[in-house]
């Protein structure tokens, strides 16, 4: 579709370059800019809806700065405690045993990518990205200190003086300021928030902990301050793997070149009536307001991450110029060539990613709401599989490992159920499970010879605890094993 | 092909061109490539300098560091020697009883112990204690000697030697074949009074007693148990054969053999201890 448009485009300004040789090919590769950072795109900053938007979406990652100080019960609120190996989700405690709910997760926000992306196209990218916002937040404190693009292009090239050391000095101390706060932020998801503080202050921080504050201030302070579109454009795969997300159907911010072509300036003195060329003035402003620099008159391309902010540029060049705004606003392909769009519920993707994010969706809420309190393992002994006894009985040796996932240490008794007449040794004592471990025991089943039919006889333990005046039990099946009868 | 006059003068090429406008430029390499190129060579002399690096004749670079394969491997050894001590020197500081008391130290000095059991213990008594032919099982409650954790660790420490008279010259064939019977089927629950009374009038109650549950202090088999020391299929032909030929009877050359060698000599004391904790654990400890 991205060719579609640009050959359209082309076609329209260029249909009369013969190409016959090599040399003309090359004459044409000429007129295709791409992007690779040799020039800084300073974009310029202008109100408007989606810029007022943009500051909203912008805003939900204050929950990454402040999440962390948020606590429950005696501890942080959401902790990834990786070196305990659990997860503490405000109440929930998600253990390693319970991480095949990470997967549906993944799958869940794969397909709101791909959802959102084939209704609404790049939405994760132009107002969700950390790239963008950071990239956003850090060019909005370079427009205060240095002012308009212009401005910031001529305090780029003069030579270095008392006030350029000023302005710079401030932006980059103000950028890693931020970085730090990124950093320090990412690392509390994972340590107590607090603590993180206090060891900071102390000099005390972790070895771990401080590497990946470290590595997290660097990311932010190059990607937001000095990569900032090329890495949209050369390092991130969403760019391109998004491309294949989008259809005919998809509303995106796109030109209405049927409206605006042939573009030409507005000549003084001529009236609306006698105008000869399209909606479209030529102003560039699009183009000057793009945080990745690309023109979005040339069609839906890798480089527009839909942010829609030349949407804002347009209409309020449309609107001093007195014709309809809109002639950049989000719209799909279908509509702009033919004038038909697909409703949403028609699209068979949009019915299928909604099929899936409700599975996995359910998967997860299913996953938590059953998250057990105690959990058994028993691991019947392979090596022998059974003892005679003194007595004639016959004995099974079995591990039993209980996995505690409760916040506190728990004394759990173990009961076994199976064939009539059976012992159960080394139970006596309550297994005392350390919270968030598990915790293993040995014990023996003896069962008198007579009553065992066959080699193999089903089997069941049963561990329970008493928490906080509630009963959990785990249940567990396996087999007791004797001789050929 | 080439050609000495450049048709693309001021551009920086090699001055070969091919098919009119195909030609080789002499760009310099990109900076990113030559910092990387001159890194990895000062990576290489810096390492060379640090760490062995170049073979000679009968000997090689040493390096700065002093570094060593076997240096790093001994460290680690030393390092999980340390993680080890705490619970060695609790280990040797308790009895064997003390240690089964703990439930901790009990799973650790377990786990230690296997490894110790393997290298020692399963040749004959199997990998799990399941026992060989011939050679007892370690996982049941019938213990020769005492199946006590106190009991365990002296066998371990001073061996065990079992011993029976062949009675293969004292008795008819008769005989032998009745007390094998009576025995056998004294295991079993079954009652047979004429080899009771052959049982009291050869004195084998000496060392099996009265009631045929044998004596720990001698060593002496449990005759009323499930359990057979020598066990074969057919139970009555193992046990006359034991009777006839006795247990480590030097004046029999058919004897059968039963002898636990001491550990005292080949393994330290804290081995001794963690052996039999492992040993008592396997199912049958008393």
């Amino acid at each position: 579709m991205q060719l579609m448009i640009k050959e359209r485009v082309l076609n329209a300004s260029e249909k009369q370059i013969p190409t016959t040789t090599v040399d003309d090919l090359y004459a044409e590769a000429g007129h295709w800019h791409v992007n690779t950072g040799e020039e800084k795109i300073h974009a310029k900053r202008m109100g408007g809806r989606w810029r007022t938007l943009k500051w909203w979406s912008n805003a939900f990652w204050l929950v990454f700065f402040l999440g962390p100080y948020l606590r429950w019960d005696d501890r942080q609120a959401v902790l990834f405690d990786i070196p305990n190996r659990q997860f503490h989700i405000f109440g929930a405690t998600v253990l390693p045993q319970d991480f095949w709910m990470l997967s549906l997760l993944l799958l869940f926000f794969a397909i709101l990518l791909a959802v959102a992306t084939a209704v609404a196209g790049r939405v994760w990218c132009g107002f969700f990205c950390f790239q963008t916002v950071w990239t956003d937040v850090y060019t909005w404190i370079e427009d205060k200190l240095e002012g308009a693009p212009q401005k910031r292009r001529k305090l780029d090239e003069a030579p270095m003086d008392a006030r350029k050391l000023r302005i710079k000095v401030t932006k980059h101390a103000l950028w890693l300021v931020i970085a730090f706060f990124t950093g320090i932020s990412f690392v509390a998801w994972f340590n107590d928030a607090y603590q993180l503080w206090a060891d900071l202050f102390a000099f005390e921080i972790g070895t771990v902990a401080l590497v990946f504050m470290l590595m997290f201030i660097a990311g932010t302070y190059v990607l937001a301050g000095f990569m900032r579109e090329q890495a949209c454009f050369w390092l991130c795969p969403y760019a391109r793997i998004q491309g294949v997300m989008i259809d005919r159907t998809t509303v995106l911010p796109t030109y209405d070149f049927q409206r605006g072509e042939p573009r030409g300036r507005v000549k003084k003195g001529q009236s609306e009536e006698d105008r000869t060329t399209g909606d479209c003035i030529d102003c560039n402003q699009c183009v000057a307001v793009c945080p990745t620099g690309v023109d979005i008159r040339n069609g839906q391309q890798e480089g527009c991450i839909t942010c829609a902010l030349c949407i804002d540029a347009c209409d309020a060049v449309m609107e001093k110029v007195g014709r309809p705004k809109g002639l950049i606003r989000y719209e799909s392909l279908d509509v702009l060539e033919g004038g038909v769009s697909t409703p949403m519920l028609k699209r068979p993707r949009v019915w299928i990613y909604a099929a899936i994010l409700t599975a996995a969706l359910s998967g997860i809420i299913y996953g938590l709401s059953s998250l057990d309190a105690i959990d058994l393992k028993v691991i019947h002994a392979r090596q022998p599989l059974f003892v005679q006894q003194s007595d004639g009985s016959i004995q099974n040796k079995y591990t039993l490992k209980v996995l505690n996932k409760m916040s506190a240490d728990a004394d759990v008794d173990i009961t076994v159920s199976g064939p009539q007449g059976l012992v159960l040794v080394g139970a006596d004592e309550p297994i005392s499970a350390r919270h968030g471990q598990v915790s293993s025991r040995t014990v023996f089943v003896r069962v008198p010879p007579e009553q065992l039919v066959s080699e193999s006889t089903p089997l069941s333990f049963s561990v329970t605890t008493v928490y906080k005046g509630e009963r959990f039990t785990s249940q567990r099946d396996s087999v007791f094993i004797g001789p050929k009868p | 092909m080439a050609d000495d006059k450049n048709p693309f003068p001021g551009e920086n090429n090699t001055g070969h061109v091919w098919d009119d406008n195909i030609r080789e430029l002499n760009n310099p390499i990109p900076r990113w490539w030559m910092i990387g190129f001159w890194a990895s060579i000062i990576w290489w002399v810096a390492y060379g300098l640090l760490y062995p690096m170049i073979p000679l004749a009968n000997d090689w670079t040493k390096g700065m560091l002093g570094w060593t394969m076997t240096g790093e491997y001994q460290e680690a050894v030393e390092e999980i020697t340390a993680v080890r001590a705490q619970f060695e020197d609790q280990i040797s500081a308790l009895s064997a009883k003390e240690i089964l008391a703990d439930e901790g130290l009990t799973s650790y000095t377990i786990a230690s112990a296997r490894v110790l059991f393997g290298d020692n213990c399963a040749a004959c008594h199997g990998s799990a204690g399941q026992g060989n032919p011939g050679f007892p099982v370690l996982a049941d409650d019938d213990w020769l000697y005492g199946g006590s954790i106190e009991a365990i660790e002296q066998t371990l420490i001073n061996g065990r030697r079992g011993m029976m008279i062949a009675h293969g010259k004292m008795l008819s064939d008769q005989e032998i074949s009745t007390l094998a019977n009576f025995v056998v089927g004294w295991s079993q629950g079954q009652e047979d009074p004429a080899g009771a009374q052959l049982y009291k009038d050869k004195g084998c109650f000496g060392c099996h007693g009265q009631d045929g549950k044998g004596l720990q202090m001698l060593g002496s088999a449990n005759l009323t148990d499930a359990i057979w020391r020598f066990n074969e299929a057919d139970k009555v032909a193992g046990a006359a054969y034991t009777i006839r030929h006795g247990v480590n009877d030097p004046s029999d050359p058919q004897t059968r053999e039963a002898v636990m060698p001491a550990f005292k000599d080949r393994l330290s004391e804290n081995d001794i201890k963690k052996l039999a904790v492992y040993v008592y654990s396997l199912g049958g400890g008393q």
